[in-house]
C-alpha cells in the first residue's frame, strides 16, 4: 500500500504539507527524501517547457506573428488599420464571412441532428451490426475532407452515379439532381465530414444513461419521443453542446471540402485567404482576413473550451 | 398562492385518489421466455390476487426478474400470456399496461428536480397542472418526502431517492407496482426502516397489487401475503408466506425459505397428519403435509429457533453430540451432531452455554416438525 499512497503524500507534502523539520522517525526520513524531490522538480520544471515553447514559438507563433504583423504594415509601410478597413468593407470579404458562417452553421446543425439520431439509434435500438456500423462511422475522421467531396462529384456530380442513373430512368438529358456545386453541396459534404466528430462523445455520453431510467420512463406511460425528449436529450445535452462548438470551430476552418466541391460563387474565409495569397499574390489582403479567421477560430475555440469545462462539471456533479 | 391548510386538504383529497385506484390482480398463464434459445422462464403460471403482495424469491438467475420484467413488457414472452386484471397485456407496450415499477437503482432522472421526477408519469398523461401539483403533493407527503421537492436526486441519501421512487410510481395510480429488489442497494439499518415503510404504505393502499421481487428470503416474509419459489426459471413452490415457511414443500423451499434443519428419516407409520419418523435409534413425530409427494424420499424439517434444549426427557426429542457454540449477542447458536446430520439450534443467550463434546437432548414440537419430500437432485 505504501508504494501506491506515498507518491500521493509527497505531492501533496511540496504544496501544503506540514513542516518536514516536525516529523521524525523512519517515516520522517523517508518523507524528506520524498520532499527534496518537489524541491529538484521546481527547478527543472519549468526549464522542461522552455524547449516545446521555443519549437512552438518558432514554427506556429512567429509566422502567425508575421502575418499579423503584414496585416498591419503592409509590404514596408507604417502600422495601420488601413488595409482591415479596405478588406472588411469590402464585399468580397463580406460575402465570404457570411457563407462560411452560414455553412458553417448549417453544416453544424445538421450534424448535430444526424449525428443524435445516429446515437439514440446506436445506443438505444438494439440491432444486428450495430457496433460494425458505428466502428464504420468513426473511420471517417480518420479520412482527409477532400476525399469525401471527391467521393461526392463522383455519386452526386452532374455526371455521377445517381445524375446519371436517374437520367437513364428518367429520359432526361439534364442531371436532375443539381445541388453539389452550390452551398448546399458543401453543406452536405461537411455534414457527412463532421458527424462523426459529434457522434462520438454522444455515444460516450449516452452510454452513461442507465438503461432502468427508460424503462422506468416507458413503464410511466412516456412514448418514445418524450424520452428521447425528457430524458435522453438533457443528458446528452452537454455533450452536444460540446460536440457542435467543436464542429462548428472546424466547419469555419474548413479549406478542402469547400475547395474540391468547387461550388460556383461560394467562397468562405479560408478560401478566400488562398485566392487572395495564391492567385493575386495579395499578401496584405490575405494576411488581413486570415487574422479575422483566426480570432473567429480562437473565440470559438474559446466557446469550446468553456463548454467542455461545463460538461466535465456536470459529469463531476452527477456523481 | 394557496394557504397551507388549502394545500395539506388538497394533498389529502389527492391521497384519497391514490388510495382508491383501480385493483387489479396479475396472471401468468404458461409464460416462457427465452433468450437466444436459453430458457429464462419456464411455462410460469401465477396467479396474484388483487391487493395481494406476492413476492417471488430465488436465487439469481432463478427467472424472478424476467417474471417482473414480462408483466412490465420489457422481455416479450415466447409462450403463454400475461393478464393485468381482466386485460390480456402480452402484447402491449410498458407505457400502456398502466404500471408502477421501482428499481434497486432507483432510476431516478439526475437532471429533473424531486417534484420533476414524482411528476413525470402525470405530464406523459397529460394531466392538467394543477391535479399534478396535487398529486405530486400527495405522494411526496405519503413517502415523508415533502420538504425536499425541490431537490435534485444526487443532493439525497439511497433511502431518500427510493422514496421518491416510490412516489413517482404511486403518483400515476398504477393497476399493480412492480418492485426489482428496491431495498438491494441500500445498507441494512436503512433497509429495515424501507421495509416498515412499505408494508405501511400498503396498509393506506389494500388495494394495491405489488409484485416484490427479491433475493432476501426475511423482506419476502416480512412484506409478502404470498411468496413463490423460483429455480432455473420455473416455480418450485408457492403459497401463503407463514404456510410456505412452517410447512415447505420441498428441500429447496425449506433451505432458501429461512434456515432449516433438514434429516433423512423413515417413516415408521402415518396416522392421521402426524407421521412416526424413526432418526437412527430415536422414534419422533411430525406433521404430514397433505400434498406430500410419497414416491420421493423424506426429511425431516425443524427450523433451529424450534428446537430446545431440555433437561428433561421428552417425547419428541433427539440426542445429540455439540460440535459449536457460537455467540450472536441476541442468542447462542450450536451445532448437534444427530444420527444421519448436524442439527442447528437457535436459543436464548444462555449464562453457561454447553461445551463441544457435551452429549444433549433437543426436543421439539411436532407441529413445529414436517415431513418433506427430497428434491430431484437430492
Amino acid at each position: 500500500m505504501g508504494s501506491v499512497g506515498s507518491p500521493v503524500i509527497a505531492r501533496r507534502g511540496a504544496v501544503s504539507g506540514p513542516d518536514p523539520g516536525k516529523q521524525s522517525g523512519a517515516a520522517a526520513g523517508t518523507g524528506l527524501l520524498r520532499r527534496a524531490a518537489p524541491r529538484h522538480d521546481s527547478l527543472i520544471g519549468p526549464l522542461l517547457v522552455v524547449p516545446p515553447l521555443l519549437l512552438l514559438a518558432g514554427v506556429f507563433y512567429y509566422p502567425l506573428g508575421l502575418i499579423a504583423q503584414q496585416s498591419l504594415t503592409g509590404d514596408s509601410g507604417p502600422v495601420t488599420l488601413d488595409a482591415y478597413a479596405t478588406v472588411l468593407g469590402g464585399p468580397l470579404f463580406q460575402n465570404a464571412l457570411w457563407h462560411t458562417i452560414e455553412i458553417a452553421v448549417s453544416a453544424t446543425a445538421g450534424c448535430l441532428a444526424l449525428a443524435f439520431t445516429l446515437a439514440v439509434i446506436l445506443a438505444f435500438i438494439p440491432f444486428p451490426g450495430a457496433r460494425l456500423a458505428a466502428r464504420l462511422i468513426d473511420t471517417v475522421i480518420a479520412l482527409p475532407t477532400f476525399l469525401v467531396a471527391l467521393a461526392f462529384t463522383f455519386i452526386y456530380g452532374s455526371a455521377g452515379l445517381l445524375n446519371a442513373g436517374l437520367m437513364d430512368v428518367l429520359g432526361t438529358t439534364q442531371p436532375p439532381l443539381d445541388f453539389l456545386y452550390s452551398p448546399w453541396g458543401v453543406i452536405l459534404a461537411e455534414i457527412t465530414v463532421y458527424t462523426p466528430f459529434i457522434l462520438r462523445p454522444l455515444l460516450a455520453a449516452m452510454s452513461l444513461i442507465e438503461p432502468a431510467q427508460i424503462e422506468v420512463a416507458s413503464s410511466l406511460g412516456a412514448g418514445t419521443m418524450r424520452i428521447v425528449r425528457k430524458i435522453i436529450l438533457p443528458a446528452a445535452l452537454p455533450a452536444l453542446l460540446a460536440g457542435g462548438s467543436l464542429c462548428l470551430l472546424l466547419t469555419v476552418n474548413e479549406f478542402g471540402v469547400v475547395f474540391f466541391i468547387g461550388a460556383k460563387g461560394v467562397i468562405t474565409l479560408p478560401l478566400l485567404v488562398y485566392d487572395k495569397a495564391i492567385q493575386e499574390f495579395d499578401y496584405t489582403t490575405a494576411c488581413v482576413i486570415a487574422v479575422v479567421n483566426v480570432a473567429l477560430s480562437l473565440a470559438l475555440f474559446t466557446l469550446y473550451r468553456v463548454l467542455l469545462r461545463g460538461l466535465a462539471g456536470s459529469r463531476a456533479g452527477m456523481v | 398562492m394557496p394557504s397551507e391548510t388549502a394545500v395539506a386538504l388538497n394533498a389529502a383529497a389527492a391521497m384519497d385518489e391514490v388510495a382508491t385506484g383501480p385493483a387489479s390482480g396479475i396472471g401468468f398463464e404458461g409464460v416462457t421466455v427465452a433468450y437466444r434459445g436459453a430458457v429464462a422462464l419456464d411455462a410460469l403460471t401465477l396467479d396474484i390476487a388483487p391487493g395481494e403482495i406476492m413476492a417471488i424469491i430465488g436465487p439469481s438467475g432463478c427467472g424472478k426478474t424476467t417474471a417482473l420484467r414480462a408483466v412490465a413488457g420489457f422481455v416479450r414472452p415466447t409462450m403463454g400470456r400475461i393478464r393485468i386484471g381482466d386485460r390480456d397485456v402480452t402484447d402491449l407496450p410498458p407505457h400502456a399496461r398502466d404500471i408502477g415499477m421501482v428499481v434497486q437503482s432507483y432510476a431516478l432522472f439526475p437532471h429533473m428536480r424531486v417534484a420533476a421526477n414524482v411528476a413525470f408519469g402525470l405530464e406523459a398523461r397529460g394531466l392538467a397542472a394543477g391535479l399534478i401539483r396535487e398529486r405530486v403533493a400527495a405522494c411526496l407527503h405519503m413517502v415523508g418526502m415533502d420538504h425536499y421537492a425541490s431537490r435534485l436526486p444526487r443532493e439525497l441519501s439511497g433511502g431518500q431517492q427510493q422514496r421518491v421512487a416510490i412516489a413517482r410510481a404511486l403518483a400515476i395510480r398504477p393497476r399493480v407496482l412492480l418492485l426489482d429488489e428496491p431495498l438491494s442497494a441500500l445498507d441494512a439499518q436503512i433497509r429495515q426502516s424501507m421495509l416498515d415503510e412499505l408494508a405501511r404504505l400498503h396498509r393506506e393502499l389494500p388495494h394495491l397489487t405489488v409484485l416484490y421481487v427479491t433475493h432476501d428470503q426475511s423482506e419476502a416474509l416480512t412484506l409478502a401475503d404470498r411468496i413463490a419459489i423460483m429455480r432455473a426459471g420455473q416455480l418450485v413452490a408457492q403459497g401463503p408466506s407463514s404456510r410456505l415457511y412452517h410447512e415447505p414443500p420441498n428441500r429447496f423451499a425449506a433451505e432458501f425459505l429461512g434456515r432449516a434443519n433438514l434429516l433423512p428419516v423413515e417413516v415408521a407409520g402415518i396416522e392421521g397428519s402426524v407421521a412416526r419418523l424413526r432418526v437412527g435409534e430415536m422414534i419422533v413425530s411430525a406433521r404430514v403435509p397433505q400434498a406430500l409427494d410419497t414416491a420421493r424420499p423424506r426429511l425431516l424439517c425443524i427450523r433451529p429457533h424450534a428446537l430446545a434444549l431440555h433437561a428433561e426427557a421428552h417425547e419428541n426429542h433427539l440426542c445429540g453430540v455439540v460440535r459449536e457454540v457460537s455467540w450472536h449477542g441476541e442468542r447462542h447458536s450450536l451445532a448437534l451432531e444427530v444420527p444421519g446430520g448436524v442439527l442447528r439450534l437457535s436459543a436464548l443467550p444462555m449464562r453457561t452455554p454447553p461445551a463441544p463434546g457435551t452429549m444433549l437432548a433437543v426436543h421439539f414440537y411436532t407441529d413445529d416438525a414436517t415431513l418433506i419430500a427430497e428434491d430431484d437432485g437430492g
